[in-house]
């Protein structure tokens, strides 16, 4: 489904992303982990559009990203989440899943008098993050971990094929963050393809079907979640070489 | 009845009301424009110049200053986007000096020493422009196209990631802006029966911002409380004589320490038939 081809980002002298190859399987949760500065983020602003790569492909679905817009990515189907929550400051819970689905509305000013079943979908999103009760609510006032839960509804209600979630259980308790897995096994099960950074590995080893894991802006291992915490690379680059 | 000063006074709020929701468009999308008296001199002049030399009727007059005001505020617009917050309102305020000292120059339409022979503005022609404009902010309020505004306010990186056209958008919205500067300086121009380019400075672009200001920056009914107040209250506060400037500005100093999101902040006024209205149950 996204197919990452010698991916590399260069900022000035730094190589935050290097000849970077990455597969995220339709109807899979693919991890991305790695020690802090490793370049996950940066990998996900590349795919969304955001920052332009110096070298490499990412196509989605056949179709190359590189040279579009971010909107017109998100309209292609990929949605993500932001590693701080980004939620728009002045607007109400149930407003951002409203204006998440605005790129799918059709022409038009898009009068909200009317139902539909776009509703019955920002509904939906909501109730699956356990936000609907909370629906009138400032997104300013939320707790943390709800301000997370909305930005993840709010990526589902772009309608996307593929989300990128950044450190979804930030900022979640061991609780928390075990709900949280729930919930995106159910978005896997309507057939959503997840790839994730995390750093709670309780969240990783439940959840993700593969993993990647970056150092230094390059991958230094992939495979099934077990097998890559026994990898030496891996221990070594979290916890540094034994002397 | 209205004596004809009452008339005035209410006539002159209308177009303010005009005025600053060509300010409030550009706000609600983050940007400050503080050119929009540049685009009120374009409706003004084209609509007078229609008008006089072309004798043409007056409504199609305002309508033709308005779109080419419009169109003038989108190709400033466009280059105006790379820049924000305080480089976007010096870039507009230069703007509106181009403009001002371009028709100081421009001998058709009089130069320095102005315009005259325009007539026809009423009190039903200004406040029918209001209500027109007044319903459709109104429809925008209950609109996904407001949403997408609100968000783009918030977080322009957050919008673009939801699927929505950051730059149609603000371009829009800077557009719309204009039209209705246009709109109001072909009003203006047509009730004041004399304009030269000294009317159209950027104190009249940062009053248009005030308006709005003192309104509320997040809600559009807002900025009718903001005109009207700053159109009445200093005919109120002419017992203050010299002094009146100085207590006006004292008073919008204190008016911001406390309420910072002006007197109508979001969400006052929301009229039952809200957005806000999710689903129940």
């Amino acid at each position: 489904m996204l197919e990452i081809r010698a991916l590399s980002k260069q900022f000035g002298g730094l190589q935050a992303v290097s000849d970077l190859t990455l597969d995220a399987p339709a109807g899979r949760i693919t991890g991305i982990i790695g020690p802090n500065g490793a370049g996950k983020t940066t990998v996900f602003n590349l795919v969304t559009g955001v920052l332009p790569p110096s070298a490499g492909s990412i196509r989605f679905e056949g179709r190359e990203l590189i040279g579009r817009r971010p909107h017109e990515i998100v309209r292609l189907g990929i949605a993500r989440t932001f590693q701080t929550p980004r939620l728009f400051r002045a607007m109400t819970v149930w407003e951002h899943v409203l204006v998440a689905q605005n790129h799918r509305a059709g022409r038009g000013p898009g009068f909200l008098y009317r139902g539909g079943t776009l509703l019955t979908e920002a509904q939906a999103a909501l109730e699956l993050m356990g936000l609907w009760e909370a629906r009138e609510r400032g997104a300013a006032s939320l707790p943390y971990a709800d301000q997370r839960r909305l930005e993840i509804a709010r990526a589902l209600a772009a309608g996307p094929r593929l989300v990128l979630l950044d450190e979804p259980a930030a900022g979640m308790n061991p609780a928390e963050s075990a709900a949280l897995v729930g919930v995106l096994e159910k978005v896997r099960g309507a057939g959503t393809t997840l790839l994730l950074i995390e750093h709670d590995m309780s969240v990783v080893m439940n959840l993700c079907d593969r993993v990647a894991v970056l150092n230094f802006g390059q991958k230094i291992a992939e495979g099934a979640p077990e097998d890559v915490q026994a990898d030496p690379l891996v221990l070594e680059a979290y916890l540094g070489r034994d002397s | 009845m209205l004596s004809d000063y009452q008339q005035t006074l209410l006539l002159l709020t209308g177009i303010h009301v005009l005025l600053g929701w060509s300010a409030y468009l550009p706000l609600a999308t983050g940007q400050l424009s503080l050119g929009n008296a540049a685009f009120m001199a374009v409706g003004a002049y084209t609509a007078s110049l229609l008008t006089v030399q072309q004798k043409w009727p007056l409504l199609p007059a305002l309508l033709a200053g308005a779109l080419l005001a419009g169109l003038l505020g989108v190709l400033v617009g466009l280059p105006a986007l790379r820049l924000r917050g305080i480089y976007l309102a010096i870039a507009t305020l230069g703007f509106g000096e181009i403009v001002r000292t371009f028709f100081l120059n421009f001998e058709l339409t009089g130069g320095p020493m102005g315009m005259r022979g325009m007539s026809g503005t009423t009190l039903g022609l200004v406040w029918g422009w209001v209500l027109l404009a007044g319903v459709a902010f109104f429809a925008l309020t209950h609109s996904r196209l407001g949403l997408s505004l609100d968000a783009v306010h918030d977080d322009e990186l957050a919008a673009e990631l939801i699927g929505l056209d950051v730059t149609a958008l603000k371009v829009g919205a800077f557009g719309a802006g204009a039209t209705l500067a246009g709109l109001g300086g072909g009003l203006y121009a047509h009730f004041i029966l004399f304009i030269e380019p000294g009317a159209f400075n950027f104190m009249e672009s940062i009053t248009m911002v005030l308006f709005v200001l003192l309104g509320g920056m997040r809600t559009f009914w807002g900025t009718i409380i903001g005109a009207a107040v700053f159109t009445l209250l200093p005919d109120l506060l002419r017992v203050l004589q010299d002094w009146r400037g100085a207590f006006f500005g004292a008073l919008l100093v204190v008016l911001l320490i406390l309420r910072p999101w002006g007197l109508l902040p979001r969400g006052t006024l929301r009229l039952g038939l809200g957005r806000l209205a999710a689903p129940s149950g």
